[in-house]
């Protein structure tokens, strides 16, 4: 275990300075996301264009330094992507997350990876890996837009 | 037995927790186990097991002796005035579902009120909650002041003539509140009104006198107290345990079954449906035997003193908030760290084998009403020290130096 490890320079400047940490005008889908086990929260709001890509993504809620900053990164990396490869982005994410070394999308540039796999350090925290996970989740409900609440007990 | 000597009764202590000396700051969630308990477990599983209450071979009887003893030091040690007002559950969730739903099928009636508070565990909530749809029971919560504490008056002021029963925590297992149960059971009373007690926080930390306080029931969780899981303690009075219906239909609440009809059992089996938890029962003496061996006046004594170390230094420490500043405050501080989340503060302290909670603890009407989604909670059992809540200090300003703090 290796405190440095989970609280990464990135991690606590995005947890501290969260971008897009707001609501998006005009936004098209949304979905609400919560941790029942510790009632953090986490809204996401996506504006997607005629030509499916995120023209705008941002969200509300309140969380750990983990959750604010994986939030953070995720709609810093999202916005202007198509929903294809959101969607690619995501999955990518959440295996690593559970199981895989590394990132192996080709969307993603090498820096913005980097940024993603400071993430990684979660894995050695088995109960904070879904403060890493419930903004990603909950964006793809939004993207799904079924009006499903995400729930990490779900 | 020393007080100061306590941890030694507790194996876990021997152990390293991640190559740390364990720091426990988590036992109003549940305690840990000395060893007597742990030995009796054994005990009875290696050279006593057999089911109770049922058959009549040797084991069978010695067994049912056994349960039955601990019925009777549970009674002792909360003063109830019988015997058969002790009823075992599986928890003190299910001792609280237990009296919402038999009330709920015997007593109350649409638009009857429930009072609780804003301080409720969910488990003192969300079985009345049930009420509201299958009986159209309201409920209503009585209000903290800014101590986190709930004065009789804004108990006494929420009460109408639709109030049939006020749930109540006897300990706030977030802001440490002692609530004055005999007083709102004598203004309950004065109206009708049934008082039930979560009880959670006060079986480990307060002197227990059904007798004296009077109530209709009392929820205890044996697990926080020193004992195993998976047992609770229902205390009822006798009079409504005898009138309400059984709660779970099964083996060994039964008088006589027929295929037209059942009459059930007398107290307390027709509460208790089914094979029991009968070692932790029976290791459960064990566990009042050791209360008892100190002497809750002297577990209070000890609590007390750290309660009022843990808010000097504390209070001293400039990012720290302490959550509710209760007249009288039993068992737990919790607390917030200004820029620093609490789950973050939990990852951080564990590090160095310091073990808090942090979330909602269960209670998120009153963390709603705080305006914070979550808190960080440090609460003491008879083990803890000083030093260790020196620990929780160092380690809160170890958290500020992590996320570059001053």
């Amino acid at each position: 275990m290796n405190l440095k490890e989970l609280y990464q320079e990135i991690i606590l400047e995005h947890g501290k300075n969260p971008r897009n940490l707001r609501k998006t005008d005009n936004f098209n889908k949304d979905a609400k996301g919560n941790n029942p086990l510790c009632g953090d929260n986490v809204h996401v709001y996506l504006k997607l264009n005629d030509q499916r890509k995120v023209e705008d993504i941002s969200f509300e809620g309140s969380g750990c330094a983990i959750s604010m900053a994986s939030a953070s990164i995720m709609t810093d990396l999202i916005k202007g992507k198509s929903d294809n490869e959101a969607k690619e982005i995501i999955e990518d994410f959440l295996g690593m997350i559970k199981e895989n070394p590394d990132l192996k999308n080709k969307i993603l540039k090498e820096d913005d990876k980097t940024k993603l796999m400071c993430l990684s350090g979660v894995k050695q925290y088995p109960m904070r890996v879904k403060c890493a996970t419930l903004s990603w989740h909950t964006l793809v409900s939004a993207m799904e837009n079924d009006g499903k609440r995400v729930s990490t007990e779900d | 037995m020393n007080i100061n000597n306590i941890k030694k009764e507790f194996p876990i202590f021997d152990e390293k927790i991640q190559n740390n000396d364990l720091v426990y700051l988590d036992s109003a969630n549940s305690s840990q186990k000395p060893k007597v308990v742990l030995d009796r477990i054994n005990d009875f599983y290696s050279k006593q097991f057999s089911n109770v209450g049922r058959s009549i071979h040797y084991l069978a009887v010695a067994a049912t002796n056994l349960y039955e003893n601990t019925r009777t030091s549970v009674q002792k040690y909360i003063n109830a005035k019988d015997k058969n007002e002790i009823v075992f559950t599986k928890g003190a969730t299910e001792a609280l579902n237990l009296v919402a739903n038999t009330l709920g099928q015997a007593i109350l009636k649409p638009n009857d009120e429930i009072l609780i508070t804003e301080l409720e565990h969910h488990s003192n909530y969300v079985p009345w909650h049930f009420l509201r749809k299958s009986k159209n029971i309201k409920i209503k919560f009585a209000e903290i002041n800014e101590d986190g504490d709930i004065p009789i008056e804004n108990i006494e002021k929420e009460i109408t003539d639709k109030t049939k029963v006020i749930a109540i925590t006897h300990l706030s297992n977030v802001t440490g509140a002692v609530l004055p149960i005999k007083e709102i059971t004598q203004l309950a009373h004065s109206k009708g009104i049934v008082v039930v007690v979560d009880g959670c926080q006060g079986g480990p930390h307060l002197k227990l006198d059904m007798q004296d306080l009077d109530c209709d029931f009392y929820a205890i969780s044996c697990h926080k107290m020193y004992g195993p899981t998976g047992l609770g303690v229902l205390y009822g009075k006798k009079k409504w345990l005898e009138q309400l219906p059984p709660y779970q239909g099964g083996g060994g609440m039964i008088n006589d079954v027929k295929k037209d009809r059942i009459s059930y059992g007398e107290l307390p089996n027709k509460y208790e449906a089914g094979t029991m938890a009968t070692a932790q029962v029976i290791a459960f003496d064990q566990s009042i035997k050791f209360l008892e061996s100190i002497g809750i006046e002297n577990i209070i004594k000890h609590e007390k003193e750290l309660i009022e170390y843990g808010q000097e230094i504390l209070q001293k420490n400039n990012s720290v908030k302490l959550i509710g500043n209760p007249k009288e405050r039993g068992g737990v501080l919790s607390f917030t760290v200004e820029g620093v989340h609490p789950h973050d503060i939990a990852t951080i302290l564990d590090e160095t084998g310091v073990a808090i909670r942090a979330g909602h603890h269960c209670c998120q009407i009153l963390h709603d009403k705080l305006g914070i989604s979550a808190s960080a909670r440090a609460s003491l059992g008879v083990y803890n020290t000083k030093d260790d809540l020196d620990k929780l200090n160092e380690g809160i300003n170890n958290c500020k130096k992590v996320f570059d703090l001053k």
